[in-house]
């Protein structure tokens, strides 16, 4: 589950209705927004603070205060009140076919109380640990699965225990992809394998090198053969070579490799592209970080 | 045992006119009793058997080559190396279900080693492993590979704790394997250089199952390994194996009876595509397909072929849509177990009601589990589409967002042979969307129609009634797993004190206590285990019960935060060898 700390693998009360601030919550509130019936706009408001009458289940994560059972709506009564005749499930079915009943402590009724037994849109109810019962590596279907590792849940080396996200890069691999002006198949490359821009400008000449080989019979610039049949792809780095490394960033921008340490780089990528020297112009140089460094050496 | 023993037995029993001896079974020499014996192979029949006497006890153990061990901390390694001599083949389980969801932190237990570490001095001519939901270490693994020179089979399902390395490790060492299946684990990828470390003299593989890794492997070491393992049976490989190295594998391997592809997107020429289809075409004996990662309508028409002779068809990673499901049903008569995302919709499983007649399976999986809106996946109206057309539906594992009591009574009217009956209506406690009622009737119906049931999981809105059905009618079953259900303790007692054999129960989210918790004393010994997770259950309960039942395991794991009384997870489970050695500091053994 988003946020999900490791410690904590406490199952969510239901009874525990504070929502709690999470993009699911964003989510669902535009999801809620495109669904009829009008005057639960503004019930539908997202908001942080008590409920706003939302059946929703919180994550248990959030540290209990001792007074939670006031911030409960509908008057659920807490799991450990002794005797309590009907589960709270029940008691909200109840508020909401009655759909009037007042709540001593609480704000707003809830928003379904309104639809009985036709509208179909329910509240999003904030997502419970471990459930639907869905076993993690089938978790990230629909987003069409990408190839990069996925770090699997329970790992004992460490890595966090997070349920419900969608596909979570492992922390041994970063795959990314990389295509070459002038040659239709792309390839993939682990920035993990390497620890600065020169290990990986060498590997992109490795990868590259047959392709454009065979991609272009006649080369009309540089001389070099090396044994292998292909000519060195050099100067990547540092604009003197037919081609040029450049990257896209997580904010879709393309940028010169090198502006930037070699860590932070890795942490913003997203993609690379070796691009022919001669479209340099249309590139920004390393505004985003702020920096105008001439240096373009790998650190 | 000592075989000294053994042999005086021996004597005294071929001594049928002696006095003393008042068992028929004495007029068995042993050794025919265990002649016998060993052509036994279900382990509950084999239990049965060693309770018939001591003799039958000793021939059973004596000649039982396959140990089942459905929850390792119920007995330990010095036990069981005690009582059989001879083992070969190994099935252990460690963690309870739901830690597949979650609830179970890292660390809890269930570590192989002890048990290797036993194997490898009473069983040094250990043949198979198969685990499930146990905790292994690359160590491990590197000791399981050095310690047993026969070793054939390893089968990893749902354990973590392991890398890509320790995979390395079995592919160097065992020489002999026969079978890789390394499934759904919490492993750690470091590479595809695993494969590349079975040696070229290996080729006596016939499974080899390495779909949920994601890392690339060489595939060139693939093919000349699928090459000369000419008994290779099972291949599944991983979405970073393409297309035409599919046909490439293929054509090496015809013979495959199941066949789990890698990713089914790429842009094939058309030679490639007809090679593809050739491929396929080729091969006669295949039975399960699966993989089909990113499949779509373009590339689906070259399984056509193979479809014919497929009895089981695991869609459950392609993102299908019903008119793609309909064609590839339309070629699959003989199917008799499908998994599908619900991507399919209820079209998509109208067409396998009117294509598969034969259907005995179904598993409907989302695509999307936490998209709430209701227009996409699938409600009753599936469901009752496929019951009405595959009247030998025994197995049901359903995803929804809705679902009414009426399509429910109708789909076990048409289908009443159902043993595994799993229906997850995916908002907790939602009731029947068009009568506003608890789902109570729904399971009812389910109970008294299906009187074969031996698995069943409810959900959606339900309160004691649907328990008090399921204590009253649901005489086989055996598995039941509750969420977010009930309304009282009566409920968990019905069940408790109506289904004589339960073996394991799991509930998380419901309102059953302590009443609850201690109805069932006399039951649980009876039982493989019982989980209660967030209920209404307290310390001084699970204290009692662990006070009364020495032979019982209770243990407690309370969460952050939680009030010092609450038990927030109980774990009960019957246990001869005692409270565990190794519960983590958050497990508290009573």
């Amino acid at each position: 589950m988003k946020g999900y700390s490791r410690k904590d693998e406490g199952c969510p009360r239901l009874l525990d209705l504070i929502p709690k601030e999470k993009e699911r919550l964003t989510k669902s509130a535009e999801e809620k927004k495109t669904r009829h019936g009008s005057s639960e706009e503004k019930q539908l408001e997202l908001r942080l603070g008590p409920p706003n009458g939302d059946w929703t289940i919180k994550n248990k994560n959030i540290s209990r205060e001792k007074d939670h059972e006031s911030l409960l709506p509908f008057g659920y009564f807490s799991p450990w009140s002794s005797s309590s005749g009907t589960t709270p499930f029940l008691q909200a079915h109840g508020q909401l076919k009655e759909s009037s009943q007042p709540n001593p402590a609480k704000t707003a009724v809830p928003n379904s109380s309104s639809s009985s037994s036709s509208a179909q849109k329910r509240t999003a109810p904030t997502p419970v640990v471990g459930w639907p019962p869905i076993r993690s590596f089938r978790k990230n279907l629909a987003n069409g699965s990408s190839s990069k590792p996925v770090s699997e849940l329970q790992n004992a080396v460490g890595s966090k225990i997070s349920s419900e996200k969608p596909i979570e890069n492992s922390p041994k691999s970063l795959l990314v992809k990389i295509n070459m002006d002038g040659v239709p198949i792309g390839r993939k490359v682990d920035l993990k394998e390497h620890d600065s821009y020169e290990k990986l400008s060498f590997a992109v000449d490795e990868l590259f090198r047959g392709l454009l080989a065979a991609q272009s019979n006649f080369s009309a610039v540089g001389i070099k053969n090396d044994e292998d049949g292909g000519k060195a792809i050099t100067g990547l780095l540092d604009g003197s070579g037919e081609y040029t490394l450049v990257y896209e960033d997580n904010e879709g921008d393309r940028l010169l490799i090198g502006d930037v340490p070699w860590h932070m780089f890795v942490s913003s990528v997203k993609r690379l592209r070796v691009l022919k020297s001669s479209e340099l112009p249309t590139l920004s140089r390393g505004r985003k970080h702020g920096k105008l460094s001439l240096d373009t050496s790998p650190k | 045992m000592d075989p000294k023993l053994k042999k005086t037995k021996d004597s005294s029993s071929n001594s049928a006119n002696s006095p003393d001896s008042t068992h028929s079974s004495f007029l068995f020499p042993d050794e025919v009793l265990e002649r016998v014996l060993s052509l036994l192979h279900s382990h509950k029949d084999r239990s049965s058997v060693s309770l018939v006497c001591k003799d039958w006890y000793n021939a059973e153990r004596w000649t039982r080559t396959k140990l089942f061990i459905g929850n390792c901390y119920s007995v330990s390694p010095e036990i069981v190396a005690r009582r059989f001599p001879r083992i070969k083949s190994v099935t252990l389980k460690g963690k309870p279900r739901f830690s597949d969801f979650n609830l179970v932190p890292q660390y809890w237990g269930a570590d192989v080693h002890s048990w290797l570490v036993m194997f490898a001095k009473v069983y040094p001519f250990l043949e198979e492993l198969r685990l499930k939901r146990m905790t292994l270490s690359d160590e491990s693994l590197k000791f399981l590979a050095t310690s047993f020179p026969g070793f054939k089979a390893l089968s990893l399902l749902s354990c973590d704790g392991f890398s890509t390395d320790g995979l390395k490790a079995i592919a160097t060492h065992c020489k002999n394997l026969t079978e890789l299946d390394i499934q759904e684990n919490g492993i750690d990828d470091f590479g595809g250089g695993w494969l590349s470390c079975f040696s070229e003299n290996c080729s006596s593989l016939e499974v080899l199952n390495f779909a949920s890794l994601s890392s690339d492997v060489s595939f060139d070491a693939l093919e000349k390994l699928v090459r000369r393992c000419k008994s290779l049976r099972i291949l599944k490989v991983n979405k970073s194996i393409s297309l035409d190295q599919l046909q490439q594998l293929l054509v090496q391997a015809p013979q495959l009876i199941e066949l789990g592809t890698g990713s089914f997107q790429q842009e094939l020429t058309p030679r490639q595509y007809e090679d593809l289809e050739t491929a396929f075409s080729n091969c006669k004996n295949l039975q399960t397909l699966s993989g089909l990662w990113e499949a779509t309508s373009l590339h689906l028409p070259v399984l056509y072929a193979a479809c014919a002779s497929l009895t089981f068809l695991n869609l459950s990673y392609a993102t299908l849509r019903s008119d793609e499901l309909a064609k590839l049903v339309a070629h699959s008569p003989n199917l008799r177990r499908l998994w599908v995302l619900d991507t399919v919709e209820d079209k998509g499983l109208e067409t396998v009601g009117s294509s598969c007649p034969l259907l005995e399976e179904l598993r409907v999986y989302p695509a999307d589990p936490f998209e709430l809106d209701l227009h996409h996946g699938v409600t009753e109206a599936g469901f009752l589409a496929v019951s009405h057309g595959c009247r030998k539906l025994h197995y049901v594992l359903y995803f929804c967002r809705q679902m009414t009591n009426a399509a429910v009574a109708t789909i076990v009217q048409n289908c009443p042979d159902f043993t595994h009956f799993r229906l997850c209506i995916m908002n907790p406690g939602e009731p029947d969307y068009l009568t506003n009622e608890p789902m109570d009737e729904a399971f009812g119906a389910v109970v008294k129609t299906c009187t074969n049931l031996q698995r069943l999981a409810v959900s959606g809105l339900l309160t004691d009634l649907t328990f008090e059905y399921i204590g009253r009618y649901a005489k086989n079953l055996e598995t039941l797993s509750v969420a977010f259900a009930g309304s009282s303790d009566r409920g968990m007692q019905c069940v408790l004190q109506g289904c004589p054999k339960l073996r394991k129960l799991e509930i998380r989210d419901s309102p059953f206590g302590n009443a609850a918790l201690l109805s069932g004393v006399e039951k649980y010994e009876t039982m493989r285990s019982l989980w209660m997770s967030a209920c209404n259950v307290t310390m001084s309960a699970c204290r009692l019960l662990a006070k009364d039942m020495p032979r019982l395991n209770v243990e407690v794991m309370r969460d952050e935060g939680s009030d010092d009384r609450q038990a927030d997870k109980v774990y009960v489970y019957r246990s001869v060898a005692g409270p565990r050695r190794d519960a983590p500091p958050f497990v508290l053994t009573l």
